[in-house]
């Protein structure tokens, strides 16, 4: 036994050496970021119970835009990430990824990932700074108009091009046409972050209200997030940046949003262990509660500890992006792929110990395994964030 | 004090004393019971006793200040165990006369501890273990056989469970000492592992008197003590963080990196998750680190060891896919008994074989697995038949 204390005394004296370069940033939670979290946390207990989450996947308006107001400039959600100048909180990635946590162990329909990261992650990048006092304020919300599968590393493919301008246009108007699949938080978004082909390569920015634009609600696997089919045709539109520039800003936006949606898939798993844990205490089969089980233990048991790695990858991640730290893209691809699978099994687990219940309509279970597979699949799967690391540390493939 | 306070306080304090003890030309003995005498040895000790009652983290700031001196050490990988397990239970339940006795040698390496906790018939369940102490007079006559006592063979003294009381539950008849491993009637032989050496032993004890003064507790009391001692055992944590790439991943990294020729797809998905894994389960440890640091520790000590156990398992398998051929070779299968177990030093068959016991030493994985269902997650305990009834009526 001891052996491994052993070794870790053995290595101790070693590692004084290692140590300088092995520094590694705060990974637990500060009292700032745990006094947000339990403002989030009473407003979401409140106004997202499950049985509200559910109803709502079946209305029109999938997205609880009363709820995000109150998120967003109550509890100063919105503004987390733009800096006090702009009108906002001038928070870090640490505190947005604390607000996904608990967003995630909601599963709520709030367009935070969408707005107040990637599109405002985005406009930090342009310098946009009238559209970011307009979001910090939580007034309106924007997305970044790409696919919710884009994958961060690599650049999505325009499928919006510069059209020609009007007959009746002034000098400098740009149009836009084209369309774009599946992006997540549009539908309630005021304002569109385009990028576009053409010349320049841009990004732009379009009112989602603006004659030429049709939104189309996709019936989406995951309907606490419901993604929207966008065309354009003859938009008029502002240029936000272009060239490099405008590819950093969707580059960097991706990434953030990768980082937090990892945050969101942490919560996410926890709450559905929680939520599980509780039920098999009490849910009684051969005179006992099922949760007595061994093999149902020893489940339990690797599932919180898979949740516990998956939140130091998570804090990671966060506090690399906060301090702009030069590891911050293997973070970021660590992160991912370990939060993804993660919650993936958080999902599988959460239905199969509930047994029949929890594969019914009624029954919370499935918005968490939707949520949490589709979040896998959006901005870049395990596979993908792997094989990125392969490129970042050194271990080309075959 | 603030902790940069503290720090620079230290600093100096082991300035001035490497200015009185000259670490090139002082013996090493010497100079670590000087050292453990000046409260250098474990600052977070009491004062009299090698500390100062300070803070643990403090005691990095220290080891760090000496090595950059080239002092010599008390040599901690010869008696992990000691410093790791036995120290704290003395520290704990041991009475002032025991920690004055036992603490300074054990600290400087004089003195070696094992642990005499498992018998052939008490591993998971080490409650029930039959090692008898008759008391007689002032002492006690011990009769039984533990087994897999990793370094009996260099150890001078024991942490020893033995049953006191067979009518009492198994968990109530317990009593703990501190033995004298040169007592005439300890018999140790080597056991043989699946590497080829012996880290571990059978320990014989025939009519072993005991004197009462080396008792640990009251009699008793020793299963309270002994899970002291395996709280402490499963706290499988270094002072620091490795670097990335500083456990066994490295050698496969290393490996990946140097044959192109050995590459294929699925060794290459394999590679990452567990690079990954790895990566993340140090990040994970840097967290418990800091937890703990800062007065606010977690349950998350438990899981760390099963995931260094199945980490350890699955790369050192995956190490010997990659090394092609050389993986149907092994270093060495003579029989020796090591002074220390080495995870990483020999061969790569030798960490494919070592690492298949960190699953079963320190509490098998599947008992850490019951351990974090029922007191992390406060799932209900396994249902037990064996709790009230005397130890000696129990069916094994
Ligand atoms: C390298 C090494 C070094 C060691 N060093 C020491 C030492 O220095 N001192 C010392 O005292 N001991 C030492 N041990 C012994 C170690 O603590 C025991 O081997 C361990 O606790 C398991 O006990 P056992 O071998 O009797 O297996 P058993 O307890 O018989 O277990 C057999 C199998 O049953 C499973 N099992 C048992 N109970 C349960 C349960 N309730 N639920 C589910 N599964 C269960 C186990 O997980 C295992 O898979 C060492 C062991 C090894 C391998």
């Amino acid at each position: 036994m001891t052996e491994v204390t052993r070794a870790a005394d053995v290595t101790e004296q070693a590692e004084d050496a290692a140590a300088a370069r092995s520094r590694l940033p705060d990974l637990t939670y500060t009292e700032a970021e745990t006094d947000l979290r339990s403002a989030v946390r009473s407003v979401l207990e409140e106004r997202a119970t499950a049985a509200a989450v559910l109803a709502r996947t079946e209305t029109p308006d999938t997205y609880d835009i009363g709820l995000w107001r109150t998120l967003a400039s109550q509890v100063g959600c919105a503004g987390l990430l733009i800096p006090e100048a702009h009108g906002g909180a001038g928070a870090s990635f640490r505190e947005a990824a604390v607000v996904c946590e608990e967003i995630g162990r909601a599963v709520a329909p709030v367009p935070f990932i969408g707005s107040a990261v990637i599109a405002t992650a985005a406009l930090l990048e342009l310098g946009v700074a009238d559209l970011l006092g307009q979001l910090a304020a939580g007034a309106t919300t924007a997305a970044l108009a790409v696919p919710f599968e884009s994958v961060p590393m690599v650049r999505p493919e325009p499928t919006v091009r510069l059209a020609g301008p009007g007959a009746s246009d002034q000098p400098g108007t740009y149009r836009l046409t084209g369309s774009v699949k599946g992006v997540a938080d549009a539908l309630p978004a005021d304002w569109l972050i385009i990028p576009a082909d053409g010349v320049p390569y841009g990004v732009y920015l379009v009112a989602a209200d603006a004659e030429g634009v049709r939104r189309t609600p996709v019936t989406s696997l995951d309907m606490t997030r419901q993604l929207a089919d966008l065309e354009l045709d003859g938009v008029q539109a502002r240029l936000l940046g272009a060239g490099p520039a405008a590819e950093k800003a969707v580059a960097t936006a991706l990434r953030a949003g990768a980082a937090m949606l990892a945050a969101e898939q942490l919560g996410l798993a926890e709450r559905a262990l929680d939520i599980t844990l509780a039920y098999v205490k009490q849910r009684y089969q051969f005179a006992r509660p099922v949760g007595s089980f061994q093999a149902l233990k020893h489940r339990f048991a690797d599932w919180w500890v898979a949740v516990t790695q998956a939140r130091a990858a998570s804090r990671y991640a966060a506090a690399c992006l906060a301090a702009d730290d030069p590891d911050m893209a293997v973070a970021v691809a660590l992160a991912k792929s370990v939060c993804s699978d993660t919650a993936v099994l958080a999902g599988q687990e959460m239905i199969q110990l509930h047994g029949g219940i929890g594969f019914t309509w009624e029954h919370p279970a499935h918005l968490y395994l939707k949520r949490a597979k589709s979040s896998a699949l959006a901005l870049g799967t395990a596979d993908r964030h792997r094989a990125a690391l392969a490129a970042l540390v050194n271990l080309p493939p075959a | 004090m603030s902790e940069a306070d503290l720090a620079e306080g230290l600093r100096a304090q082991v300035r001035e004393f490497l200015s009185q003890h000259d670490p090139a030309t002082t013996e090493r003995l010497e100079f670590v019971r000087a050292r453990f005498d000046a409260g250098l040895a474990w600052v977070h000790y009491p004062v009299g006793l090698g500390g100062q009652g300070l803070p643990r983290i403090a005691q990095k700031v220290v080891d760090a200040e000496f090595a950059a001196a080239g002092a010599p050490t008390n040599r901690p990988e010869r008696n992990g165990i000691g410093l790791g397990m036995a120290a704290p239970t003395i520290l704990a339940f041991g009475d002032d006369e025991q920690r004055a006795r036992w603490l300074k040698p054990l600290w400087t390496g004089e003195d070696i501890w094992c642990q005499l906790f498992s018998e052939p018939g008490a591993g998971s369940d080490l409650a029930n273990l039959a090692t008898r102490a008759v008391r007689d007079g002032d002492h006690w006559v011990v009769n039984g056989q533990k087994v897999w006592t990793s370094s009996a063979h260099i150890a001078s003294r024991a942490m020893l469970v033995t049953r006191t009381d067979p009518d009492l539950p198994k968990h109530k008849g317990l009593t703990y000492f501190g033995v004298d491993m040169t007592s005439p009637g300890v018999e140790v032989r080597p056991l043989r592992q699946a590497t080829g050496e012996a880290e571990f032993n059978e320990v014989f004890l025939t009519d072993v008197v005991i004197p009462d003064t080396d008792r640990i507790g009251e009699v008793g009391q020793g299963w309270q003590v002994a899970t002291g001692t395996l709280m402490n055992e499963r706290v499988a944590l270094g002072a620091f963080a490795l670097p990335r790439e500083g456990g066994m991943i490295g050698f496969s990294a290393k490996t990946w990196r140097e044959h192109p020729e050995r590459r294929t797809a699925g060794l290459h998905d394999r590679l990452l998750r567990l690079w990954a894994a790895a990566e993340v389960s140090r990040l994970a440890g840097e967290r418990l680190r800091q937890q703990l640091a800062a007065g606010q520790p977690g349950p998350e000590g438990s899981g760390a060891k099963l995931v260094y156990a199945r980490l350890n398992q699955e790369i050192a398998d995956l190490q010997l896919e990659l090394l092609g051929g050389d993986g149907l070779r092994y270093s060495d299968w003579t029989m020796h008994r090591p002074d220390s177990a080495d995870f990483y030093g020999r061969d790569s068959g030798y960490r494919y074989l070592r690492s298949k016991g960190n699953s079963i030493e320190g509490g098998t994985s599947e008992i850490l697995r019951n351990i974090v269902a029922e007191r992390v997650l406060g799932l209900p305990p396994e249902i037990r038949l064996d709790k009230d009834k005397p130890w000696k009526d129990l069916p094994r």
